[in-house]
């Protein structure tokens, strides 16, 4: 099967402030299958970030070809969604037109369509009584949700999420992995998950790409072996602490330091 | 009893002072054209008359708030052109610098007689003088939204003009009142500075006018005009944007 996203031979370089280049990516090869869910993990500075932003068109290589569905990325695309670490939601907004914003933002306007939709989504992640409210009404967590939502309400057939849970305490983290779990099996779609936590890549992922520094490259793919759905008994199952194991050590033995 | 002294502790303040003030002046019996007493300027007040103070303060105000509301007209434009073009913003920040950097009161009687006696020089002037905090925190304000909402933005495919109105324009009312509450004090700063070069009517001219006359209790009266005329505009941005924007008040800083 084709994928759905293509990196081949990816180069990116920026020019740093004092005016240096630096290579953020060098030679990154990478597919994603249709509704795969994929996790990218790697020291700060890899250029995790960097990749998510040519997937959604924010950003031309410098060299190398990306492409979604066979065509070369040249421009961001409709079939996407975005989630990043922190909500981002705008404070002058009630919940749900922050949910709605993405229409109001590229077409003007809302119709009802969209307004139903946002309602859907808002019950989906379990804050149905929290439309009219504004974002600093509502906790961290919940914000996160807010931003998940905005992001599915095209309903995309890719989403890109960069550290979407960082910012959240531990217990809100599992809730939230477990809430993204179920969203992507109601409506699958192929992710690419950007995080720190080998715990969180192990439980959401198909497999996990661990990347190393400077330049950043592509240092291992790694397919999870657990059986899904993945439920509270997958992070109890001797083969999780295994698997996390094994990956940390993978992880560690590329630093350079 | 407390929480009464913590409520009108600055009136309380303002009130000793007044007290002193007037005490000192008839204890150590300082002339009137040194520093009047506030029971000499208030009775210098009321001599003016209501019609002329009016007269004064109307010219005063007029001229402080279309400098006022044209500093605003040209200050919001000039921000936007600053943040979203790198091109534009080094052709007009070494302007405007230039600008910021030269002492309006010394070029203002310049500008007089370059443009003539009349309202115009003396508009000219104060936006001169108002304009630029305006500017400067209108962009810092654009530029201070987070970067992943000008991506989000950019990933929808929107149009600048929306970038600009729907998230970027918000994100800076923080900004924007923050520099307009300087702004309106500069230009009553700056409609005074004008009347002080060329005028015939207004609280500055009556200032230099009555200064040099010796009337000074009317100079101090037109003095705690102005002043106060100052504090009713600031009170007035300050509830406009409460009223106008509440959800921005917590990100004022
Ligand atoms: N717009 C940019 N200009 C200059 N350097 C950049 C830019 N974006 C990213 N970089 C650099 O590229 C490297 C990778 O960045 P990023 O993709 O954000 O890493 P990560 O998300 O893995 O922490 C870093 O060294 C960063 O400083
Ligand atoms: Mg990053």
């Amino acid at each position: 099967m084709n994928p759905v996203i293509e990196l081949a031979g990816v180069t990116q370089t920026f020019v740093s402030s004092d005016g240096t280049p630096v290579t953020a990516l060098q030679n990154v090869d990478l597919g994603l299958r249709k509704h795969e869910f994929v996790s990218v993990i790697g020291p700060s500075g890899c250029g995790k970030s960097t990749i998510l932003r040519l997937i959604a068109g924010l950003l031309r290589p410098s060299g190398g070809q990306v492409s979604i569905y066979g065509l070369p990325v040249t421009e961001p695309r409709d079939e996407i969604g975005m989630v990043f670490q922190k909500p981002t939601l705008l404070p002058w907004l009630s919940v749900l037109d922050n949910i709605t914003f993405p229409m109001k933002h590229k077409y003007g306007r809302v119709d009802a369509r969209d307004a139903e939709r946002a309602r859907e989504l808002l019950e989906m992640i379990g804050l149905a009584d929290f439309g009219h409210k504004r974002p600093h009404e509502l906790s961290g967590g919940m914000q996160q949700r807010v931003a998940i939502a905005r992001s599915l309400l095209h309903d995309p057939d890719i989403l890109l999420m960069d550290e979407p849970f960082s910012a959240l305490d531990a217990l809100t983290r599992d809730e939230m992995s477990f809430e993204l779990l179920r969203i992507w099996n109601e409506r699958p779609k192929t992710v690419v998950f950007v995080t720190h936590s080998i715990q969180e890549a192990l439980l959401l992922s198909d497999r996990i790409v661990v990347m190393s520094a400077r330049p950043g490259r592509v240092s291992e793919i790694i397919e999870v072996p657990l059986a899904r759905p993945r439920t509270l008994e997958t992070l109890s199952n001797p083969l999780f602490n295994q698997l996390a194991n094994d990956i940390r050590v993978k992880v560690f033995s590329r630093r350079p330091e | 009893m407390k929480a009464l002294l913590n409520r009108y502790i600055s009136l309380i303040a303002f009130l000793v002072v007044l007290i002193a003030w007037e005490g000192a002046c008839r204890l150590l019996e300082i002339p009137q054209y040194v520093l009047p007493a506030p029971s000499v300027i208030a009775a210098a007040i009321g001599d003016v008359g209501l019609g002329r103070w009016l007269e004064h303060t109307l010219a005063t105000l007029s001229v402080a708030l279309v400098g006022f509301a044209v500093a605003i007209g040209l200050a919001l434009p000039l921000a936007i052109g600053i943040v979203s073009s790198p091109l534009l913003a080094r052709l007009l920040m070494p302007w405007l610098v230039v600008i910021q950097s030269t002492p309006i009161v010394a070029i203002a009687p310049i500008i007089v007689v370059t443009l003539g006696a009349g309202v115009l020089p003396r508009v000219v002037i104060t936006t001169l003088i108002a304009f630029f905090p305006i500017v400067v925190s209108t962009a810092t304000g654009l530029a201070s939204v987070p970067p992943e909402l000008v991506e989000l933005s950019r990933s929808l495919r929107a149009s600048r003009r929306r970038e600009y109105w729907q998230i970027r324009m918000p994100f800076a009312i923080p900004y924007i009142f923050s520099a307009l509450k300087v702004a309106i004090t500069l230009a009553i700063v700056g409609a005074v500075v004008a009347e002080f070069v060329a005028a015939e009517r207004g609280l500055g001219y009556l200032i230099l006018f009555t200064t040099s006359s010796f009337k000074v209790p009317v100079a101090f009266g037109a003095l705690a005009i102005l002043v106060s005329c100052s504090l009713v505009l600031y009170g007035l941005i300050v509830w406009l944007h409460r009223r106008l924007f509440p959800w921005s008040l917590g990100l004022d800083r």
